[in-house]
């Protein structure tokens, strides 16, 4: 499902020289066709290389003109059918278009904190350099599980 | 100087610790380094950190699309030795169970982490009702209940899994510390030591920027590889590869190029799953409990169930190895019993009889959103052919073969494992080359054969079933044991055993090569002087189809077959040095494929020296179709001469730390 970017809506990022789906994407696909001499449209973005998509929809959540979209495969998907996500903070929302009409929409939440809100090492201790050679990490959260140690048969 | 396309800029730069990648592994050792460097800087050791990834890290990686599961949660009701076995037997016995059981202990550490930052995890309520993670129901690090969709798996909202893990990653490394788009390319060995790594050289996909680094150490997580097979769709639908398209070996061309030996990259993965769109099978299997059958609707796994007879004892288990699952399906294929269907009718039509009409609708959101947390291009397929999962079944389909260490295969780099779990400190095999450790430590958790050089998730080879949660672990142990590598070799200077001149005409050989010959012809990609990187990876992908056990043959090869794809390859190799780049990107396309093609001949070279075919499904050699308990019941493992550019493979023995035969009772 390569994605494409609807003339109309993509506005470039407003003329900076990277665009947010060049920043996101995985594969470096996105380009932004700065004088319109590889697409005819100036200031607007294009996927390079439609053939190495993923379809992971980065570009298609991350773009704040929600410009891009994703036309199924052409080689292997009837034409006609669309799934677009609306990802806001805490949750994304998808509608998905049947090729025969039917309509679905779900809502899934995607993160339970605000973004930016990590305090990495917040409430941490610090790690014990007589340690470093030990099992286990600088900070321990109930998860280390120290096995039945006669289940090690050779120790 | 700013640089322009063919006069790039060069920029040196000198660090103690380089970390290659941006994916799970790389944010669990940008995570875990920063308290460890505090520590060190207090005993008078200043160290510093670069991480250079060729991507975003907020979606770089195998997790960039998101995932409905974390694979790998221990659960304080199972032990570290369980999940070994477990590795053990679905990778048909060989593994180390050294790395596995490490992984076991540590993992949850990781998973507790991931929930306090703001990663959903479904939550079973005491009424055993399943919650989605937005609820505020007990986080697991206080005995929070998840919903397990099979013994080791449990499911998460995770669209923003990646997001989450990076944001947390780039804060606790500092973003100073960070460079994104930096795509490195070749290790650069010890001047004085051939056998130790001293630096790496890369360059910006963005700037035109070569660069060139100097370390004492180095973490190469750089992911598997993926496209070096033909995939079964070769249109617009090419892309649409099961693990992620931009894996391209790097990690272990980079690694065999400094010297690092490998282990078992004759084993792969051909996962079974929907067609065409790859969508995850794990939740209809487990959580849904559907059945796979064959156009009859026979159910393959208990029609061919004797089949399972004639590889003990890792068809016996409770749950049959990955490979030997595949092996009894296309039995139904080869003999024309197609299509296979994944039964999500009838699944959910039992299900149905058991729930309230909120949980089934629930249940409906939670199918869709398996596909849409993870593999959204299955969704596109679904709905362009108007499937309903409650009113009509799917198709599955086995894919094109897929290289990796961290999902369910086990290729990839030896590493140095954990002292205390009793691993061998003697090798009893013959023929392993002299300089390499004999035992399974040699003094640094993580760190290959090439001093200095460290490895995690995908690059760490006969270790699989990690996935995420313990490809973050892994990247978390090596940053321990890099800090102590540093502070041990404090005073040590690298010294590269190549000229920065001489490095930096190689990496940007593909530029110049087009620049030379560019105007020859009229039409720029057919051109007698140089091959495009496209061209190169069909060729690739056609040879390792065709004679390396690929989809055409049904993934059987041969002997003779085997020696056509080491000439076709070898010529392959030499062809790489005429790559053309046009342009940034396809300089990244260029050598993405060049670390393919060394990826490749690894794969290829040792499925011929393993004289059995140790995984039936994943791949048979139609001349040793058997599996060889006395004399192939061993370690595969191999070195590159990058001088002569020739492989030597030799055995290394297998030993059990934990006892196989509880998985049989």
């Amino acid at each position: 499902m390569p994605t494409f970017v609807r003339t109309e809506k993509c506005d470039g990022c407003k003329g900076q020289d990277k665009t947010a789906c060049m920043y996101i994407c995985p594969h470096d696909l996105m380009k932004l066709d700065m004088d319109g001499s590889l697409t005819g449209h100036a200031m607007k973005s294009f996927n390079q290389e439609p053939d190495q998509c993923w379809e992971c929809y980065s570009c298609i959540k991350i773009c704040p003109q929600q410009a891009i979209e994703a036309r199924p495969y052409a080689d292997i998907v009837p034409l006609g059918a669309s799934v677009q996500p609306l990802r806001g903070t805490d949750s994304i929302m998808w509608t998905i278009k049947f090729r025969n009409g039917t309509m679905k929409r779900f809502k899934f939440p995607i993160r339970t904190t605000p973004e930016g809100s990590i305090d990495p090492y917040g409430g941490k201790p610090e790690a014990d350099i007589s340690k470093i050679t030990d099992p286990g990490f600088f900070v321990q959260v109930n998860g280390y599980r120290t096995g039945e140690p006669s289940e090690l048969i050779r120790k | 100087m700013a640089g322009e396309f063919g006069n790039p800029e060069v920029i040196e730069e000198e660090v103690d610790i380089l970390i290659i990648g941006g994916g799970m592994g790389a944010c669990g050792a940008a995570y875990e380094i920063g308290p460890w460097l505090d520590a060190a800087k207090k005993e008078g050791v200043d160290i510093k950190v670069k991480l250079v990834d060729k991507a975003a890290m907020d979606r770089s990686g195998a997790v960039a699309q998101g995932l409905s599961a974390i694979n790998t949660y221990i659960g304080t009701e199972q032990d570290p030795a369980d999940y070994a076995r477990m590795v053990s037997n679905d990778l048909m016995g060989i593994t180390r169970d050294d790395l596995a059981y490490d992984l076991g202990r540590h993992v949850d550490e990781s998973v507790h982490l991931f929930e306090e930052w703001g990663l959903p995890i479904w939550k079973t309520d005491e009424n055993g009702e399943r919650h989605d993670g937005s609820r505020g129901l007990t986080p697991l690090k206080d005995g929070g209940k998840p919903v397990r969709s099979g013994k080791w798996q449990i499911m998460i909202n995770g669209e923003s899994y990646k997001w989450i893990v990076a944001e947390a990653a780039k804060k606790a490394l500092g973003v100073d510390n960070i460079q994104e788009r930096i795509f490195i390319v070749k290790l650069v060995n010890d001047k004085n030591d051939k056998n130790r790594v001293a630096g790496a050289v890369g360059f910006s996909v963005r700037e035109h920027e070569l660069y060139v680094y100097k370390f004492k150490a180095c973490l190469l997580v750089a992911g598997g590889c993926v496209n070096i097979f033909r995939p079964r769709s070769v249109g617009e639908g090419q892309g649409r590869a099961w693990y992620p398209v931009w894996n391209a070996g790097s990690t272990y061309a980079m690694a065999a190029e400094a010297g690092a030996e490998l282990t078992l990259m004759e084993n792969r993965f051909v996962p079974t799953r929907f067609k065409d769109g790859y969508g995850p099978v794990g939740a209809w299997f487990l959580l849904f409990k559907s059945q796979a059958t064959n156009a009859f609707g026979e159910t393959y796994m208990t029609r061919n169930k004797e089949m399972l007879d004639d590889y003990p004892p890792y068809g016996q288990a409770a749950v049959p190895a990955s490979c030997l699952r595949n092996h009894l399906m296309l039995k139904e294929m080869r003999e024309g019993r197609g299509p296979i269907w994944m039964d999500t009718v009838t699944a959910l039509a039992n299900l149905r009889e058991t729930l309230s009409p909120r949980e089934v609708k629930h249940l409906e959101a939670e199918a869709w959103e398996d596909f849409l947390d993870m593999c959204i291009g299955q969704c596109g397929i679904w709905a362009g052919e108007n499937i309903e999962p409650e009113k009509k079944n799917s198709e599955l389909m086995p894919t094109e073969p897929y290289l990796l260490g961290s999902h369910s295969g086990c290729c990839g780099i030896w590493v140095s494992g954990p002292e205390d779990v009793g691993a061998p400190t003697e090798e009893t095999e013959a023929g392993v080359p002299e300089h390499l450790p004999s035992g399974w430590n040699w003094g640094y958790r993580g760190m290959t054969t090439v001093t200095g050089l460290f490895t995690a998730a995908d690059g760490v080879g006969a270790s699989g079933h990690k996935f995420s949660s313990g490809s973050h672990a892994e990247g978390r142990m090596c940053a321990k044991s890099m800090v102590k590598f540093v502070m041990d070799n404090q005073d040590w200077k690298p010294e590269l055993d190549t000229s920065a001149e001489d490095l930096i005409a190689e990496i940007y050989k593909p530029v110049r090569n087009f620049m030379e010959f560019k105007d020859y012809s009229t039409a720029i990609d057919v051109n007698p002087n140089y091959i495009t990187p496209r061209m190169l990876q069909f060729r690739l992908q056609k040879i390792m189809d065709e004679y390396v056990a690929g989809v055409a043959t049904y993934y059987t090869t041969n002997e003779h077959m085997l020696d056509l794809a080491e000439q076709k390859l070898e010529m392959l190799k030499e062809d790489a040095q005429k790559m053309r780049a046009k342009d940034l990107h396809e300089l990244l396309r260029a050598w993405e494929n060049y670390h393919r093609i060394l990826t490749a001949e690894a794969h290829m070279k040792h499925i011929q020296f393993r004289q059995e075919s140790r995984y039936p499904g994943f791949y048979y050699r139609a001349d040793k179709n058997f599996v060889d308990e006395e004399n192939w019941h061993v370690f595969v493992n191999s070195i590159y001469d990058k001088e002569n550019k020739s492989w030597t493979c030799f055995k290394r023995a297998h030993v059990d730390l934990v006892d196989k035969s509880k998985l049989f009772k």
